[in-house]
Parts: structure tokens; sequence; C-alpha cells
């Protein structure tokens, strides 16, 4: 008897994924680049999110005909994002056999009350989150891994790094609570109370759980490694770099090796300019992606 | 549960994957595990696992680390070696349209990806050949399939009619994931060869 599209099966995948990058692409040969580069999957994209931030306009699910080329031109999987609560994009890109749905604060949200329902489907999502309570609502909804909002497009890990001591922080605080302030910790936090407890007992996340938003560097990603992401998504920073062969190479081997300076220094050293960053304290706060479908 | 086999220090190659839960179920059979990621990391081991991930990225850092020819040296020394899902890629002799043969260490012949993409992914019941009274439930991730087997290769399990756990000599190979589940059957019948006990 095959069971298809477990738990186990979707969060399993996720463990696999785990002490690698995953990489925006736009195109096959991007996605050739990134799998040459080390990526342990694409995320197939038609702007990214640099692009969505300095163009505007409603971003979508990327056409299926840009995300079958990408997946028939590598053997890694393939992901790809659907916009907040916007189910049928979800029904399309299940149809398409992609291979992990992102639900996206990158893309306009579709529904600014619910996200989608992720338990009717056989496919995994991946969620953002920027804090412990918003992390669990998301795997109450069905998400089988987890990724720090942080900035997208911005090339500036600040808010990456603060939605890890965010998420970091809500762990250690539930762990420490007695039994009986759980039920009353799940109201504050709004969210579940069976996987508040579960946190609680097993003092860390039910599911894997990424960095994304505003990494660029090597030194970034090992950051991101070190404050205990499980591996990390790099958007804008590879392609929106001077060389994005070179630095795609060394952010999968800063992952990696991202305890060892010594090997950090030697794959740090000339990768040509990193993408232009953006100050997070320029952005006007309708600007800030992270709001999105809390 | 196992017994304490405190002196047998297993490594983990953790270049990508799921290493640390490799890394627990060892621990769990009361050895000492340690991660591996340099050359230097593989002295004084009693056994290795690759374990599952991306094949392409693991295999890449392999490359870029000079750890092909360390890894080639201990199956050469007698240490016995693990690999689950890519791990099992990365040592078969022969790959069919996906890639190039890597450590060729053990005689069998796959295909990556074989049952199609994620949403192919499942879970199964098998029957484990040295542990047939319970059945083993296991996760098959993207998993590559095993095609065909050399003479030497002893199979341990089959699912839809194909091996999918197979032993030669000291090389033991799973397309599923042992590491994910609570059973620790598998690991410990790599520890038990280890020990010499199932020739």
């Amino acid at each position: 008897m095959k069971k298809f599209g477990t738990l186990p099966i979707k969060t399993g995948f996720a463990e696999m994924l785990k002490g690698g990058v995953i990489m925006d692409v736009t195109s096959a040969e991007q996605a050739r680049i990134a799998e040459d580069a080390g990526a342990v999957s694409v995320m197939a994209l038609e702007r990214v999110p640099a692009d969505i931030r300095a163009q505007g306009g409603v971003a979508r699910m990327t056409d299926p005909a840009i995300i079958e080329e990408i997946m028939k031109s590598v053997s890694i999987p393939v992901m790809a994002k659907v916009r907040i609560g916007h189910f049928v994009e979800a029904q399309i890109l299940e149809a398409v056999g992609i291979d992990y749905i992102d639900e996206s604060e990158v893309l306009t949200p579709a529904d600014e009350s619910h996200h989608i329902n992720k338990w009717k489907f056989k496919v995994p999502f991946v969620c953002g989150a920027t804090n412990l309570g918003e992390a669990l609502r998301r795997l109450g909804e069905g998400a089988a891994m987890l990724r720090t909002k942080g900035e997208a497009g911005t090339g500036n890990v600040v808010e990456a790094v603060r939605h890890m001591r965010t998420i970091n922080d809500g762990i250690s605080r539930l762990s420490a609570l007695p039994e009986e302030e759980l039920m009353t910790e799940a109201k504050n936090l709004g969210a579940p109370y069976e996987l508040v407890v579960m946190v609680a007992t097993d003092k860390k996340l039910p599911v894997v759980n990424f960095s994304a938003g505003g990494i660029a560097t090597p030194a970034d990603a090992a950051l991101m490694m070190q404050l205990g992401a499980d591996g990390v998504f790099v958007g804008s920073g590879i392609f929106k770099s001077a060389n994005p062969q070179k630095r795609a190479s060394a952010i999968v081997q800063a992952v990696t090796h991202y305890n060892n300076p010594d090997i950090l220094a030697k794959i740090s050293k000339s990768l040509g300019d990193a993408m232009p960053g953006i100050e997070i304290s320029s952005l006007e706060e309708k600007n800030l992606l992270q709001g999105r479908g809390v | 549960m196992c017994d304490p086999r405190g002196a047998m220090k297993i490594a983990v190659l953790a270049l990508q994957g799921a290493f640390r839960e490799h890394i627990a179920m060892f621990r769990r059979c009361g050895c000492d595990a340690v991660e591996a990621r340099l050359p230097g990391d593989l002295a004084d081991i009693a056994g290795l696992v690759i374990p599952g991930g991306e094949s392409t990225t693991i295999a890449k850092l392999i490359d870029r680390y000079s750890l092909a020819e360390p890894l080639l040296d201990l199956a050469r020394g007698g240490v016995p070696i693990f690999g689950t899902c890519a791990g099992t890629i990365l040592l078969s002799r022969n790959r069919n349209g996906c890639g190039e043969a890597f450590l060729e260490l053990i005689d069998i012949t796959v295909t990556r990806n074989a049952y199609g993409r994620q949403i192919d992914s499942h879970e199964a019941d098998i029957t484990l050949t040295f542990s047939p009274e319970v059945p083993y439930n296991a996760l098959f991730i993207r998993a590559p399939v095993i095609d065909e087997t050399g003479d030497g290769v002893v199979v341990l399990a089959r699912h839809l009619d194909k091996p999918v756990f197979v032993r030669q000599r000291g090389i033991l190979a799973a397309t599923f994931h042992p590491e994910l589940t609570d059973d620790d059957r598998v690991h410990r019948y790599f520890l038990e060869m280890i020990e010499g006990k199932n020739r």
C-alpha cells in the first residue's frame, strides 16, 4: 500500500534540503547555473524580488510554461510561489507537478485574512514567518516547512536576523513555561494549542526552518546558519550580483562550512559586487513585504 | 534500543542533507557519532554514513573539498559505509541516464528520481529479510530505484519488485530514509555489520 502526500513525506522532503541553498531563478539558463553551483533546489520566478519591488504592480504566480521549462532543465527539485490565499494558483502548480509551493508574501496577496488550507494538497508548502505565533499558524494550516520572511529584494539581512532571533526567543520562552500556562500562551500567540505544547516539549520547531529575505553574501548565509537556520533561500542576491556563478558556489560552501571562519574567509574573496542593498528604514511601511499575511 | 557501544565512532558526512537525524539515531544506539565535513574528520572511525540530501550538491562538495579519495581509502581499508537515498546514488557503480557514476563502491545500477517528482514520493511497508516478523515503514522521498544488482550483492528488502535495500560486503545502501523514523532496525543492522556479526 503506497501512501502519498503524508505529513512525513512532506516534512521529510524538507529535511533532505537542510544544509542547502535554494536559489531564485527566472530562466532555464539560470536554473542550470544554480544546479552547477550546488543549489539543493531552485525557485522558479518571472521576476526576482528586487525587480518586483522596483517595478511594482501586482505580482502573481509564474507562467506555468516558464516553470515547466525550468523543471525540464534541471534534476534538482523545483519550487514556485503562489499568492497568499490563492488556492487555485496552488492547484495549478500541483497539476504542473511542482515539488514545493511557497505561499509567499513576495507576491501580492490574494486574500487579506486567510491563507491556503494546505492540508488539502499532496504537494508540500513552505511559508514565511516573522515570529513563533505566525510560524505555528502556518503549520496549523498544513505548511511542512518554514522560512523567516526577512525583507525580500533588499539585499539587507537585518530583517532575516530579527525574525530568526524572534522565533528562537519564542521557542526558548515556551520551553521555560510551566505546563499550566501553555493554553494562555497559545491564546496570546494566536497559535494552535497542540503545536504550542509540542514546541514547549521538544524545545524546537516540528519542521525545518530556513532563512530568507535579504541574504546577499556567504557571510550572511553563514550568519543565518549560526543563528540556527536549517538552510537558506537566496533570492535576488545571486542573479543581481556581478558574478552569479562564483557567488552561488560560495554561498553553497558557506552553508556547509558555516562554522569554519578559515573556509569562509577563503570563499568570500573576490566575488565581485554584491547586489546593491536597500536600507530598511528608507522604505515606507506600506512597501514592506513582511507585514503581508501574518 | 541498542546495546551500549560507547567505543565505536561513526562519522556522518555532513556536507548537506539529513545528517543530524543519522547522528541522533546512532547516539540512541549508544554510539559516538560525529559530523564529517573535511578529510581530517574521517580519522579513527568504525563506519561512515553518506546521508540523504541532493546528490548533485553533495557530489560537488565532495569534489571541492577533496573527500572522494579519503572515502575510497576508507572502503579499501574495510571500514563499512552506509548510504541512504542520495548516498546510495553516490555509492552506485552505474547510473541510468542520470549523471556520471561517482564512488562506484557497490555493484548496482540506479535511476535517480525514478518514482517521479515529489508528488510521487510515498511511504509503504516493506519486509526486512533479517527482521521479517514486523513490517518496516519506509519513506521514499524523490527516491532512486535500484534497477540491477551485480554478483555478490545481497538484497535485504524490496518494494514494487525492485531492491530498495542492498549490501555488498562492507557497503550498505538504502533508497529510503531509516533516519526519519523511530524504527532503528536498519541502523542496528549497520552497527552489527561493523561488529562483524552478520557477514
